[in-house]
């Protein structure tokens, strides 16, 4: 069984303000189907998190490990990292100009089996897919996230999940920014990408909604840059009503 | 035609604020429409290179296109064209001639002083026809130009001039769309490593009538480039766009300027440049004019430059004039970077490898004004050429 794992991670960022340290010893395993919940105020590091597992060259990890299967992920360049499996979801997915979606998926995909997909099941495939996603079929001929509204861009991210089929995927706040009829067709999306690769997720979340739609088998509470508590489904039904404030008064808030 | 001094010329050094107007005497050009025209090359100063006209030039390149008299007869093309459509050379007399501008400076009124015959092609009809030009054998003679291209009323065209070659060309290229007309005039200029290049396009765009003018800039030592697009009539619609690719050693230069003459007219301006290699070197004016009768102009104008290597320069300098209060809107932005980090991210989290997400990058950047020119073949054209410039850095 396929296995991600990070131990003891640390991590600092360059700001105008000097060196910041943002993790501050993360620990986290998460196997393959399984379902994991990373909850947390802003700031508490989630998003850090997300981005140093798929290489953002911002995060400069200080010590600690993230392995995938015993390989060290930290070794890898970015690419490798997809190549290896991982995938990100991204919060804000940026506009990639005068590339259209067609040409991107395609190029993704050729990169990651390592050779072209055979043309007609591959367009039959992103077509099925576009369409469960309620995605209309001018989308593959603009270009990657020109013009997207918020909620297509996370659709469009679902997407690329669905056809790429990682074994790990970070959800980075894909809930944000979503009304309630699009938090259910991405999070459709998602199950429906876990229950046909038994993908491991790892849901980056500030607010418990998503996991209305998505069912975390653990929980994780993020504060400060380490994980402050963990538990089952539960402790996000106590985060629904009693919020991060508990957690809170014991760290230093400046 | 108003005579030209030396003083209105910019030989002044400082002259920009007009402090000591009164003292000397005369006013510096306030405003992009009051520089002085005329079609004879001696009424411009001879060019010493500290001109704001032509201070980002290699001035030394050019100086038989400034100076010397000009080779002005017809040269070697070769013609696509359907039947009905008009392509021929006409006698400097020609009343198409001298109907959309007038040259402003000195290397434009040497071509015009010195050219024998015009290119004339004349769009009729209302189902859409193509012309492609194409000239490949100019040589190194030092020579003059012509081309005048009129969209008749209600006319339905594009027309493609590709420059391949070597050549020593001054040109100005005349551009008439006549009410209701739709044109999109496309200037290919892939020319030989040797190549010196200067055109003036002189536009109009009458009432109704919608243009699209793209300039691709490619090949050649020198190529100046610069549109002066005049939307005259009211409800004229110009979107002009521009693609270059500056290699080591090549100078890309494009001054455009759109003027907004009448009311509820719309204008669009796109210039998009990649840089790579020692020296290499664009230049990009963008003047908008929105004039006093230029009620409910629609305006927008951008230039993007990508630098791809070290030792390059892009010099990118937007410049936006507005005579009335009532408009729609009038904006304009430049930007001149290196890689998009965000960008490339974002691709190499999709499992593309480094090269080939800064090759998507740079083709997607580009791939936008490539997009717009509106014909397949030259669009797959320009696509190969685009693919061959990049072969040379990103490995």
């Amino acid at each position: 069984m396929s296995v991600l794992s990070v131990k003891d991670l640390h991590v600092s960022v360059e700001t105008e303000q000097g060196t910041k340290q943002i993790l501050k010893g993360v620990n986290l395993e998460i196997k393959q189907g399984e379902t994991h919940a990373i909850m947390g105020p802003n700031g508490s590091g989630k998003s850090t998190l997300a981005y140093t597992i798929a290489g953002h060259p911002k995060y400069h990890v200080e010590s600690g490990s993230i392995t995938l299967d015993g390989v060290e992920v930290l070794d890898m360049s970015i690419d490798e990292r997809a190549r290896a499996g991982l995938f990100l979801a991204m919060q804000y997915p940026v506009e990639i100009p005068g590339v259209k979606v067609a040409d991107f998926l395609r190029t993704a995909k050729t990169a990651l089996a390592g050779e072209a997909p055979a043309l007609r099941p591959w367009i039959k495939e992103v077509n099925g897919a576009m369409k469960a996603l309620r995605m209309d079929k001018a989308f593959s001929d603009r270009n990657v996230n020109e013009g997207f509204s918020g909620g297509e861009k996370k659709r469009n991210e679902i997407l690329q999940l669905e056809l790429l089929k990682p074994g790990f995927a970070i959800l980075d706040e894909t809930d944000s920014g979503l009304d309630v009829d699009a938090l259910k067709i991405v999070s459709e999306g998602v199950n429906r990408a876990q229950e046909a690769t038994g993908l491991g997720l790892l849901l980056i979340t500030h607010y418990t909604r998503i996991l209305r739609y998505i069912k975390p088998d653990f929980v994780h509470v993020f504060v400060d840059g380490r994980v402050a508590e963990q538990g089952g489904p539960e402790l996000a039904d106590r985060l629904e009503n009693e919020g991060y404030d508990r957690f809170l008064t014991d760290t230093s808030v400046a | 035609m108003t005579v030209v001094t030396p003083e209105q010329h910019g030989l002044t050094a400082h002259s920009d604020g007009g402090w000591d107007a009164s003292e000397k005497g005369f006013v510096p050009v306030q405003t992009r429409s009051a520089r002085p025209q005329s079609f004879e090359h001696t009424d411009f100063a001879p060019v010493n290179g500290l001109e704001a006209e032509w201070k980002l030039t290699p001035v030394k390149l050019i100086k038989p296109l400034l100076d010397d008299a000009l080779d002005g007869a017809p040269y070697a093309i070769d013609t696509e064209a359907p039947e009905g459509i008009s392509v021929e050379w006409v006698a400097r007399d020609d009343s198409r001639i001298a109907s959309a501008g007038a040259p402003e400076e000195r290397a434009s009124a040497n071509a015009w002083t010195n050219f024998e015959q015009a290119l004339a092609i004349t769009i009729t009809g209302e189902e859409h026809s193509t012309v492609r030009i194409s000239r490949a054998e100019l040589g190194s003679t030092a020579r003059a130009g012509h081309i005048v291209i009129t969209a008749r009323p209600h006319s339905n065209g594009t027309v493609i001039v590709e420059s391949t070659g070597s050549a020593l060309l001054s040109e100005n290229v005349e551009v008439v769309v006549e009410e209701g007309a739709t044109l999109n005039f496309v200037s290919v200029q892939d020319w030989a490593d040797d190549a010196i290049h200067l055109a003036s396009h002189f536009v109009q765009v009458g009432r109704s009538a919608t243009l699209k003018h793209t300039i691709v800039s490619l090949g050649g030592k020198v190529v100046r480039v610069n549109p002066s697009v005049h939307l005259s009539g009211e409800g004229a619609d110009g979107e002009l766009y521009g693609l270059y690719f500056a290699d080591a050693g090549q100078h890309l230069e494009q001054r455009v300027y759109l003027h907004h003459e009448a009311a509820q007219t719309r204008g669009r301006v796109s210039y998009k440049g990649a840089l790579q290699g020692t020296g290499a070197r664009t230049v990009w004016v963008g003047d908008v004019l929105i004039g006093p009768h230029a009620a409910g102009t629609d305006s927008y104008e951008q230039n993007r430059n990508l630098v791809l290597t070290e030792g390059t320069r892009a010099d990118s300098i937007p410049n936006l004039e507005i005579e009335t209060g009532d408009i729609q809107g009038a904006g304009h932005a430049s930007a001149t970077g290196r890689f998009d980090d965000e960008q490339l991210f974002y691709l190499q989290a999709r499992g593309i490898s480094e090269s080939e997400a800064r090759r998507l990058v740079v083709i997607g950047f580009l791939s936008e004004i490539v997009q717009k020119v509106g014909d397949e073949q030259l669009e797959a054209r320009l696509h190969t050429a685009i693919e061959a410039e990049l072969e040379g850095t990103i490995s």
